[in-house]
């Protein structure tokens, strides 16, 4: 089946599609268009209660905090998809270091990895941005180091096993080169576990984003972000306690989406379900035994040199055909 | 014009594994390489193609139509790899990529020495799919390979080996992994392709009833040494090898004489 029809039928891959569905669709409407400009201030309309016309109530200085949320959605998308990039180039890059090198380079970018993987991302973005200052830029470094480095100890070992794969090993003898190995072999099968992971990054960078936005070191000053919003409403939390709700409700309901959906691919793309060892053993124990093969299994008679007079030959072929035509059923009853 | 091992010898750090092994083979010549496990008939196989794994050293000399191969870079050993000496494994099961059709396996070498266009590798698949006795070929090439049999992968992986018509083919124990009955039949499907095809044949096997249906001439390996290399006729008749007896009695044994079995079971009946 359609690994997208699967993932549609995976309740918590479908509300985490559905949770990245809206806050795409979101940021890409607020580059044209917000309930009220989110950045405009009007004393006479400070801590209004939720209405119609402000859903979310207003800030302390009158600002529609609906709107401020909905122009943050930006700054939490562009930060996902900056570091689900910039994490992904470098862990792959880290990983082809690390599995399709000489034994001496590989060993030592391995334990570089186990040693880097040691330090948190907050920390990294925290040294970037005592250094440089913060903004945006940095949380996306720190997110692509931080996170770049988890995707390259999951996808190295993943590199290392296709490469040890017969298919490869065969299909080197049939004469294709190293870059033809990467591009035919290796990348598609390490394909499910990495979109996996940096579904599972862009959650860990939406995170970060609104940490480091909280603590001061990300989204400038004049740019809504979930995070800065927290902060500055969080100060306020003796006047309006309700009012903080909302970008943190935003933010977990948003995090979690990107976890759920990371679990529904990795449901979907599970390895063991198009593992052609596992699934040809149920075909083979459902496969009409034909008396030549069962005469064949025995290994003290040969079949192949008489057969025994009380039994009907079958053709090889006619047993091959059998399976055959059990398989594609057998496979649809598997999943 | 021929394939020809010289002194061949394979080091892994202090451990030599393979001593010393020379043959030679001519293009429609058929040569069996036949030895138990741990013998370096494999390793032998993987040096010509300059495929052994990490830590494998190998010396001597491998000539391929005068040039020699040992030594020389990757990058041109895979010019000569699928098109000119091309390679038949031992496992059907994992000897094809699970994530891509029969189709696009299929004539994979082809593809990549004959510069085929599309249309021209999918026409060439078909065409082998058909050569080879695939059922409902069309159909199959649309499957992948778990949705195959072993019989049938492992068919798919020899039209692969011939479809860029090489020179030279290995095959390691291409009909080890398949039961009795499949094994009979690939033998001879094999058999005729090589045949017709006319390339020279290493054929690594540990059964010498399968050696002496494939083989005009065999060498004994034990150890990674050649302890014996006789025309098969004389190793089944006067084995002059302590391993060549043995795998002739082994061969016996198995499937040299069935008879009494069948006897014993249709009075029974």
């Amino acid at each position: 089946m359609n690994p997208l029809r699967k993932l549609f039928r995976h309740p918590a891959g479908l509300f985490g599609a559905i949770v990245v569905a809206v806050l795409v669709l979101s940021a890409l409407v607020s580059l044209v268009w917000t309930p009220h400009d989110p950045v405009f201030t009007d004393s006479a309309r400070r801590w209004l209660a939720p209405t119609w016309a402000y859903p979310f109530g207003t800030d302390n200085s009158g600002r529609d905090i609906f709107s401020l949320i909905v122009a943050g959605s930006r700054v939490t998308v562009l930060v996902a998809v900056g570091s689900a990039l910039g994490a992904g180039i470098l862990g792959l890059l880290l990983a082809s270091l690390g599995a399709l090198t000489r034994r001496w380079v590989r060993e030592g970018v391995a334990v570089l990895i186990d040693v880097l993987i040691a330090f948190p991302t907050l920390l990294i973005a925290m040294l970037l941005a005592a250094a440089w200052g913060g903004s945006l830029l940095v949380v996306i470094v720190a997110v692509s180091i931080g996170f770049g480095v988890n995707i390259a100890r999951v996808t190295r070992p993943e590199i290392r096993a296709v490469l040890a794969a017969d298919y490869v090993l065969a299909a080197r003898a049939s004469g294709i080169g190293s870059l033809g190995i990467l591009r035919r072999h290796v990348i598609p099968n390490i394909l499910p576990v990495l979109i996996v992971q940096l579904s599972w990054g862009m959650a860990i960078a939406i995170l970060a984003e609104a940490g480091l936005s909280y603590l001061g070191y990300g989204a400038p000053a004049d740019t809504p972000s979930w995070g800065r919003l927290l902060s500055e409403l969080q100060t306020y939390i003796g006047i309006q306690p309700l009012s903080v709700l909302w970008p943190g409700a935003v933010i977990t309901i948003t995090v979690l989406g990107f976890n759920l959906l990371g679990d529904g691919l990795r449901d979907v793309t599970d390895p063991t379900l198009a593992d052609p060892i596992l699934s040809e053993t149920v075909p083979a124990s459902n496969a009409p035994v034909s008396p030549a093969a069962a005469a064949g299994a025995t290994s003290d008679s040969s079949a192949r040199e008489t057969e025994p007079a009380h039994i009907t030959p079958v053709s090889p072929d006619a047993t091959e055909a059998a399976s055959i035509s059990e398989t594609p059923e057998t496979q649809e009853g598997t999943r | 014009m021929s394939l020809i091992v010289e002194n061949l010898r394979i080091d892994f750090g202090a451990r030599t594994v393979v001593h010393e092994v020379s043959f030679e083979v001519s293009p429609g010549a058929r040569l069996g390489l036949i030895g138990e496990s741990g013998s370096g008939k494999s390793l032998t196989a993987l040096a010509i193609l300059g495929l052994l794994p990490e830590g494998a050293r190998a010396s001597g000399s491998i000539r391929l139509d005068g040039e020699e191969l040992l030594g020389r870079p990757d990058r041109e050993l895979a010019g000569i790899r699928g098109d000119r000496i091309a390679m038949v494994f031992q496992e059907p099961r994992t000897a094809l990529n699970p994530l891509r059709r029969i189709e696009r396996q299929i004539a994979e070498p082809a593809r990549l020495h004959g510069r085929l266009s599309k249309a021209q590798t999918r026409a060439r698949a078909l065409e082998l799919a058909e050569l080879v006795g695939l059922p409902e070929p069309a159909e199959i090439l649309r499957r992948y390979p778990h949705e195959l049999s072993g019989g049938q992968r492992q068919r798919v992986s020899i039209a692969a080996a011939l479809s860029a018509g090489p020179r030279y083919l290995l095959a390691d124990e291409p009909t080890t992994a398949l039961d009795v009955t499949v094994q009979s039949e690939i033998l001879n499907t094999f058999d005729t392709l090589v045949r017709e095809s006319g390339s020279g044949l290493v054929f690594i096997t540990h059964d010498l009833a399968v050696l002496a249906r494939i083989a005009d001439h065999a060498v004994v390996l034990a150890d990674g040494r050649v302890v014996e290399s006789a025309p098969v006729r004389t190793l089944l008749e006067a084995p002059q090898s302590e391993l060549g007896r043995r795998l002739l009695a082994a061969a016996r044994r198995t499937a040299f004489r069935p008879a009494p079995i069948t006897r014993e079971e249709s009075t029974n009946d």
